[in-house]
Order: structure tokens, then C-alpha cells, then sequence
């Protein structure tokens, strides 16, 4: 095999497909912490990606940069063939960029259905006048879009708790219910950060099915940062592996494993 | 027992998102307006309409528009008693500038210019949160009394400063100057305020709403999945700014018909209307109106009974009224943060399952 | 030219003598935030709070007379002695130490964990309930209070300045006093939080709750010490203030005063009161001095809000308050 062909994973729905994102060469520094140094790694359409690595290794600062909520000092980012200006947050998240967050970032004060109603924020587009008045243009968006949003609750199976204030719900079921919203934009690209962090077996085996069902059905591509190596294994295409900022490995899971910088990095050498 | 919703089943996204899904609520509803339009007009004397009723809907007013801005996108201002004024002197200029322009435009004119005055004081918002932000919005509050009240244009050079409404009419009818009948006023507040109550409710049932409160509870989050920040703050400080002047106009030409800055639209009407709507239930249109309601019967109430019936000193009573009201502050805060009309929800439910105590 | 030049100094000075005072109750803002994050917004009415107090206890006031003689229909006033100005100083202290127990007891300790905007507003209903509450006890006319402080213009510096600059600047003696007696406060706290044991556990709890729990100091007794620091130093605002201008209800609006020189200084850095106190009594001074004759006067009611707000624009953390870092 040549090189090339090493970086390339040898199974799953990725193989072969364009490059959705290409992060190349970022550096993101805080002062004098250097959270990442020279990352680059890529997305292609369609697969599941996984970023893992130890704790503070930078993959949550790897997701900030990717959302915008984070400006790299150095590099760039493609997205869909494309450099990515700096942008703000928000206007990414109407490129079609959602994600969920470590720490559950619910609105407590809402519903589990206002909360995924707000998900579809970037495609409602009417303004305060005709929210003001309601009838007609307002109440009909909202109605349409009630009706994509009632389609996730079915598929997420949370029907009984549509109308329950979220920060009544159990740990759980507010890990779906985000999931919920960032499934409400209708993202090309999704961001999972620890999505099964606190959970149990049985709960874990649950959001398994629905980040494979998502990615199967709706064609959607993930990103998702893991510390459940079963987890990641079992649903990744290509995994990348971060340390103290830097990636070290990038490849199939099954590479991953054998390489020998991520068992130090995991088992610990001294640096 | 007559509360239930059993039998009532939504067949549709629109009947299932209507304000009051349970028939009876609905009834209630309608049979309130139906007793404020028709009944309480003819039943009305002066005392009751200048003391209670008109005071009430204008707070009212002012509540709904502070809630709209601290209750549902959580940035809590202590500008209102400032913006209040900016709608009673837009008002004023206009009225006396143009004598022909119908007393109805004018309220909502000067009501849109506090809505621009309101944004530009809400630009601070994008880069300070919090209580650095509700001590900046006491800026406007401390300027704009300083400046109606020491540029004189703003009160037309006004030997004693007040401002006097001039008499407008509507339909042929008096609606404000000396010559209003208690009756007529009231009806033209109520309208207003049942009108801009409906405006409220349908901001803050759709996307509009949802990104308010999603800045309210998460405002990292917020942005991070789609909403524009400056937009859903902006717009809450206009919106917002928008009632809270029109709620001064009403305040200026149909409750007092004539003030003066410092002592109408001091800094204790910017607190007054913030304990309203911590009282009502911040969030709340319901609450924006029990708050008011509260706020204006406690003092009227105390009066009546320490002065009128127990004969004491006017001073006692207010002071009395002081720990009160501060007192109320702080017992809401910590046992029922949402207010009155979180109580109302609970009992509605108790009495949604009676006799049963609970759902499942 | 030359004339005009020391005028705007002396009013930069008597800016300077007012800014101190700014500075001594933005220093109790500080001490109670940094402590419990709390912002406390009745800081002004615990300065008056402590003045009425202090003037109640030296005239031998009858305390809620009015209210006694509205009940019963009684007519008593006071007791007929007066308390020595020491002994009094020191019964308004206790006064204030177990007003900080019944607040830690009654409001704080039920606001635990709840988000600091909450526990503002909480303070505005203490603030309230305060005012009504020390109007109910002591009543609510105008009273003068006279503890010996030196008043009037110092006629030494007048001579002075007049002979070695040709122009006799006007001070109060008052003002220099408070200043003198500001300074030692603000350098006594300083050494108090740097060096004392209390003081280390102070910064430990302001640093982080969880933490200092866990290595065993009591949450609950630093903030009633806090709030008990607070309310001498109200207590010596309100002495200053109370007997530049009278003890009357204006005197809490000082702490509306003491707002924006915390938004300049920041809430959490004690250099930073003093510092916003002194750029914001002299800012108001001069603006006053240079714009208020073309717009109407009276400037002062609004100044420091606008300079602190537009300062906040650019530098959100206020000149020493530490840089926020946003996280997911």
C-alpha cells in the first residue's frame, strides 16, 4: 500500500466520498495556552467521524473552531470546497452546522418542543410585524414547522414528554431532547460532544441506534467527540487522536488501536 | 371538578398552540373582557377609575413591556421610569406640534420613538451582561429626567415645567384634558392594553419568542445554534421600550393629564415596575397583570385600612408600605421565584386532577 | 487665563475629596461581591440605615415611636439622655453586625446557588424593606448628626494657597478628614484581606464556593462577617455623608453614585473602587465645571452613568476586573 492509501479508511460509508470539511494546519492559543497546535484533518460526506484523545487534549476546542465560537490565531477551513471566512456562530449554524453540547445546554425555561422548535430558528425567517399580527403568515410557519418538528419527537420516541419543561426531565432524556434540536436544523454537518457522557449501558446502546439511524437515514455527517472506546469503535468510519493539542493518529478504528503514539498517549510515557 | 380537559382533544397543530387549550379557560377569558368592555363602564365613578382601574392598566402596560425584556429575554433593566418618560414627552410634542394628528397616533408614535430610543440603550447589551447591564440601563433612566427636565423646549418653555395634555378627542368624545369622563378613559386604556396584552402573547408564542428566551436561558447555546444575538436582544429592548412608552403617553395624557419629570418618572417607577413583574411572575403576560394589580391595590388597600380605619399617620402607612413591598421582594425570590403566576398554575392544576393528587 | 486654570483645579480637588467618598461605599459593593458574588444593592441604605441609627443612639431617640404612639395613642419621643458619640459609634456597630446575622439567617442563606441577577434583585427588596423599615424606627425627618468632625472651609490652606499661587483655594475640612479617615479604612481592609486568617478565607470563598467549602470554612460565618464589614463601612459612609449633608433619605442615593464608579473600577478589585471613585468624583466635577453652564447644569445626576457605560462598551470588565473567558 502506499501512503496515501494508509490514510484512507479500508470499510465504511465514507470510503471514497468528497471532503465536506478540511481543517488544515489550525492553531488556536489562549493567552499563552496553546490549546491546538497545527491540526488538520478532514470530513467526507456522509461518515462518522470520531475525535478522541485524553482530557484536555483540545477536541472540545476542536468542535469551538469548527462552530465559530472560536477563532484560530492560525489556518484555515474548507467547508464544502470553500475557505470559510470568520464568521459568527450563529451564521454557521444557518450554513448547516449544528451540535450538542458536554454539558447539556437546554433552555430550562422551555418545553422539550419549544426546545426543538428552536433548533429550526435558522429556516424561520418572518419578522416581528407579522408575529405581532399572528394570523396568516406566522401561525402557518409555525404550523409547518411544527410538523418536521413532530417527526423528530416520533423518531427519537419522546412523545410523553413534548409539553414537559426539559429541566424536570431525567439526565437522559435531555441528552435526546438535544439531540432533538440540533436534528431540528436539518444539519449537513452534526456535532456531538460527549453525547454519552453519564449515561448507563442501556442508555448508551439507545443513542448508539439513533446516531447510526441519522446518519443512515437522513445522510447526515457527524463529528463526535467519545470516551466510550466501545462506543467509538463500533460507530466511527475514521477516527482522529488528539494530545496536548496536537493530532497524533488519524485512520480507521482498527489503526487507530494499533498505533503505537495513541497507546502512549492513553497509558501515559513520559514526554 | 368543572376544570377538566378530558373530552377536549386538539385535531390540529393550530388548535393544539391556541392560548387557552382547556375550554374553560377559554370562557373565562372571553367572559373578562366581556366584563370589562360592558360592565364596569357603567358601574364606574371617578374615585374608582383614577385611584384603581386606569393606574392599574396603564402599569399593566409598562409591566407587559419590562416583562417582555427581563421576563422573557432575561436582560433586567432599571431604565423603565426613563423610557416612560420619553413616551409622555414624545407624546406631548406631538400633540401640541401637530393639534390635528388623532390622539391614537400619537400615543403609538411616541410609543415607536421610545422603541428607537430603547435600541440605542440596548446596544450596551451586546458587549455587558447582567447586572453590569441593569446598572447601565440606569443611565438612561438618570438622563432622560435630567434632560426633560432641564431643556426646556421638551415641556414647550412651561413656566412651572409640567407638561398639560391638551383635550383630544375620539369619535367626538373627550380622551384626555380636564373635560374626559373617568368611564371614557378607562375604556380607551383598556383597549390599548387588551390590544398590545394580545400583541404579547403572539410575540411570544413563536420563533420571535423562542429566541428571546433562548437568550434568556442559554445565551452561548443560543448563538451557537442559530440565533443572532444582537437581533433577539435588540429586538426585546424595542419591543419592549415600545410598550413601556406607550404605557407613559397613557400614563402622561389619560391617567395624570399633567406631570412633572422628577417626581412622574423617577427611579422608583423603574423599581415599581420591576417588583411587578417579580411579584406577577416574571415571563408571565398573566403575571404582568397580576403584578400590576398587586402593586397598585397594596398601597390602596394599606391606605384605607391604616389611615382611613385605624386613623394613623400617612407616613407610617408608607413606610409600612416600604417593608412590605420589600419584604414581598424578597419571600417571592425565594419561595416562588415565578411568582403569582406560578401559584395560579399550580392551583389550576390541583384542580385539574382534583381529587386526585397526582398525574400518574 | 492663569485664574481659570486654578479654579478647575480646586474643583478637581473638591472632585477628588468627593470621589474618596465614592470610593469608601463602592468599597463595601466590593467586599460583599467578592465574598458572595453578591451585588448589593442596598449598600446606600445601610449607610443611612447606620446614620439614622447612630443619631437615634446619641439623642436618645425612643426607637418606633411613632409607631408605639400611633398603637396607643401614647406621645413619647425620647428617653432624655444623650449617649457619648464613642459609645454610640459602638452600639450602631453592633446594630449592623447583627443586621448582617438576621440578612445571612433570613435572605442569603436561602438564595444559595441562585444566579447573581436573583440575588441583585433580592437586595433591591432589601433595600426596601430597609428604608421603610429604619424611617418606621426612627422617623423620617431631616436629622443633623454631629460627631465633632471639624466642618467648614479651612481657612489655613485658604492662606496658604492664597499667598503662594495668588488664589485662595476653598476645601472643606470635612472633606479632608473623610479623606484621611478613607484612606486608613482602605489600607486597614487591604491588610485585613491580604494578611489576616479571616481574610484568607474570604479570598478562598470569593475564588471559589465548592472549594472552600470542602477544606472546612463555613460559608455561612464568612458572610456574616462580610456583610458585618459592610456595614462598617456603611456605618463610617453614612457618619461622612450624614454629616456633610444632613441624615435624610438622599443619603442612600450615594450608593446610585457608587454604581457607576464600580462598573469603571470593576466589581471585583479593590484599587479599582478607589480609583473609579477618584476618576468618576473628578469627572463629574470638571464636566460639570466645562459643559454645565451650556446645557443646563446639573450634570452630575447623570454623568458617571454615561462614562461608565460608555467605558463598559469597550472594556466590559471595567479597568481592573478580570477578563472573562466564555466557555461552552
Amino acid at each position: 500500500m502506499t501512503e496515501e492509501a494508509m490514510d484512507k479508511p479500508s470499510d465504511g460509508v465514507g470510503c471514497g466520498a468528497a471532503v465536506l470539511m478540511d481543517i488544515r494546519n489550525v492553531s488556536l492559543r489562549f493567552g499563552g495556552v496553546k490549546a491546538l497546535r497545527d491540526v488538520s484533518f478532514d470530513i467526507r460526506e456522509g461518515e462518522i467521524r470520531a475525535i478522541i484523545g485524553p482530557n484536555g487534549a483540545g477536541k472540545s476546542s476542536m468542535l469551538n473552531v469548527i462552530n465559530g465560537f472560536y477563532h484560530p490565531q492560525e489556518g484555515e477551513i474548507w467547508f464544502r470546497g470553500k475557505r470559510r471566512p470568520p464568521m459568527k456562530p450563529h451564521t454557521i449554524a444557518r450554513h448547516g452546522i449544528a451540535r450538542t453540547f458536554q454539558n447539556i445546554a437546554l433552555f430550562r425555561g422551555m418545553s422539550t418542543l419549544d426546545n426543538i422548535m428552536t433548533g429550526r430558528i435558522t429556516r424561520m425567517g418572518l419578522g416581528l410585524l407579522s408575529h405581532a399580527i399572528w394570523w396568516g403568515w406566522a401561525e402557518r410557519e409555525e404550523v409547518q414547522h411544527r410538523e418536521r418538528v413532530e417527526r423528530i419527537i416520533d423518531f427519537l420516541e419522546i412523545q410523553p414528554i413534548r409539553k414537559t419543561p426539559v429541566g424536570r426531565l431525567p439526565y437522559g432524556l435531555q441528552k435526546r431532547v438535544e439531540l432533538g434540536r440540533a436534528l431540528a436544523a436539518e444539519p449537513t454537518l452534526l456535532l456531538l460532544d460527549e453525547p454519552m457522557a453519564g449515561m448507563n449501558v442501556e442508555e448508551k446502546e439507545d443513542l448508539s441506534r439513533f446516531i447510526l439511524d441519522v446518519n443512515d437515514e437522513f445522510g447526515t455527517t457527524i463529528a463526535l467527540i467519545e470516551h466510550d472506546m466501545g462506543v467509538v469503535m463500533d460507530l466511527s468510519d475514521r477516527v482522529v487522536v488528539m494530545d496536548y493539542g496536537r493530532k497524533i493518529a488519524d485512520g480507521s478504528p482498527q489503526e487507530v488501536r494499533n498505533n503505537q503514539d495513541v497507546i502512549d498517549a492513553y497509558l501515559g510515557v513520559p514526554h | 371538578m368543572f376544570y377538566r380537559e378530558a373530552g377536549e382533544f386538539s385535531t390540529s397543530y393550530r388548535d393544539d398552540a391556541q392560548t387557552f387549550p382547556i375550554a374553560f379557560d377559554r370562557r373565562r377569558y372571553y367572559l373578562v373582557l366581556a366584563v370589562g368592555f360592558g360592565v364596569i363602564p357603567f358601574f364606574i365613578n371617578d374615585y374608582w377609575a383614577n385611584a384603581v382601574l386606569i393606574p392599574f392598566l396603564v402599569w399593566s402596560m409598562a409591566a407587559l413591556g419590562l416583562n417582555i425584556l427581563t421576563g422573557y429575554c432575561g436582560q433586567v433593566s432599571l431604565g423603565t421610569g426613563g423610557f416612560m418618560a420619553v413616551g409622555a414627552y414624545s407624546c406631548y410634542k406631538l400633540m401640541t406640534a401637530f393639534p390635528g394628528l388623532n390622539i391614537v397616533f400619537c400615543i403609538l408614535l411616541a410609543g415607536l420613538i421610545t422603541a428607537l430610543v430603547g435600541v440605542l440603550f440596548g446596544l450596551p447589551s451586546l458587549r455587558i451582561k447582567g447586572f453590569y447591564l441593569a446598572v447601565a440601563t440606569l443611565a438612561a433612566q438618570f438622563f432622560f429626567v435630567w434632560l426633560f427636565n432641564k431643556v426646556p423646549w421638551f415641556y414647550n418653555y412651561s413656566a412651572s415645567g409640567q407638561i398639560n395634555a391638551p383635550e383630544r378627542t375620539l369619535l367626538g368624545v373627550a380622551i384626555t384634558g380636564p373635560n374626559a369622563d373617568s368611564a371614557v378613559k378607562y375604556l380607551f386604556c383598556l383597549a390599548f392594553v387588551v390590544g398590545f396584552a394580545w400583541i404579547a402573547r403572539n410575540l411570544t408564542r413563536g420563533s420571535v419568542g423562542r429566541s428571546w428566551m433562548a437568550i434568556r436561558d442559554m445565551d452561548i447555546a443560543a448563538e451557537i445554534i442559530g440565533i443572532d444575538p444582537y437581533r433577539a436582544k435588540l429586538s426585546a429592548f424595542g419591543v419592549s421600550s415600545f410598550f413601556v412608552g406607550v404605557s407613559g403617553a397613557l400614563f402622561f395624557g389619560i391617567y395624570l393629564g399633567a406631570v412633572e419629570v422628577t417626581e412622574a418618572f423617577g427611579i422608583n417607577q423603574s423599581f415599581l415596575v420591576l417588583f411587578m413583574i417579580i411579584i406577577g411572575g416574571l415571563g408571565s403576560i398573566f403575571g404582568s397583570f397580576a403584578g400590576a394589580a398587586f402593586m397598585v391595590l397594596m398601597p390602596v388597600l394599606l391606605k384605607n385600612i391604616l389611615v382611613g380605619g385605624l386613623d394613623w399617620d400617612t407616613a407610617i402607612a408608607t413606610h409600612f408600605e416600604f417593608v412590605i413591598v420589600g419584604g414581598l421582594i424578597i419571600f417571592f425570590l425565594i419561595v416562588e421565584p415565578h411568582g403569582i403566576s406560578q401559584l395560579w398554575r399550580i392551583i389550576k392544576e390541583k384542580l385539574r386532577l382534583w381529587p386526585f393528587p397526582h398525574d400518574h | 487665563m492663569h485664574e481659570q486654570l486654578l479654579f478647575a483645579l480646586e474643583v478637581s480637588l473638591n472632585g477628588l475629596m468627593t470621589g474618596v467618598l465614592y470610593s469608601l461605599v463602592a468599597l463595601g459593593f466590593v467586599l460583599i461581591f467578592k465574598a458572595s458574588g453578591v451585588f448589593n444593592y442596598a449598600q446606600g441604605v445601610m449607610a443611612l440605615f447606620a446614620a439614622l441609627t447612630l443619631v437615634g443612639f446619641q439623642s436618645g431617640q425612643v426607637p418606633f415611636a411613632h409607631l408605639i404612639n400611633a398603637v396607643f395613642g401614647s406621645n413619647i419621643h425620647h428617653f432624655g439622655w444623650h449617649l457619648p458619640v464613642i459609645l454610640s459609634i459602638l452600639l450602631t456597630l453592633l446594630v449592623m453586625v447583627l443586621l448582617a446575622v438576621v440578612i445571612e439567617k433570613l435572605v442569603l442563606k436561602h438564595l444559595i446557588n441562585q444566579e447573581p441577577i436573583v440575588l441583585f434583585m433580592a437586595t433591591i427588596g432589601l433595600a426596601y424593606f430597609l428604608e421603610g423599615f429604619g424611617d418606621l424606627m426612627w422617623g423620617s425627618e431631616i436629622k443633623r448628626l454631629d460627631v465633632g468632625i471639624p466642618q467648614g472651609i479651612s481657612e489655613s490652606i485658604e492662606n496658604f494657597t492664597f499667598e503662594s499661587l495668588g488664589y485662595g483655594f476653598f476645601i472643606d475640612r470635612l472633606d479632608i478628614v473623610a479623606t484621611a479617615v478613607a484612606a486608613v479604612l482602605v489600607i486597614s481592609l487591604t491588610v485585613f484581606s491580604q494578611y489576616s486568617r479571616v481574610g484568607r478565607a474570604l479570598r478562598a470563598v470569593a475564588d471559589d464556593h465548592q472549594a472552600a467549602l470542602s477544606v472546612g470554612i463555613s460559608l455561612r460565618y464568612i458572610w456574616v462577617v462580610v456583610w458585618s464589614v459592610a456595614g462598617f463601612v456603611a456605618l463610617v459612609a453614612g457618619i461622612m455623608w450624614g454629616a456633610k449633608s444632613g441624615v435624610q433619605f438622599s443619603l442612600s442615593l450615594i450608593a446610585l453614585k457608587a454604581l457607576p464608579v464600580l462598573m469603571l473600577g470593576g466589581f471585583t478589585s479593590i484599587p479599582g473602587a478607589i480609583i473609579g471613585g477618584l476618576i468618576i468624583g473628578v469627572g463629574e466635577k470638571l464636566f460639570e465645571f466645562l459643559m454645565g453652564p451650556l446645557i443646563g447644569g446639573a450634570t452630575e445626576n447623570w454623568f458617571a452613568y454615561v462614562l461608565a457605560l460608555v467605558f463598559l462598551v469597550f472594556r466590559p470588565q471595567g479597568l481592573f476586573g478580570e477578563r472573562i473567558i466564555e466557555r461552552v
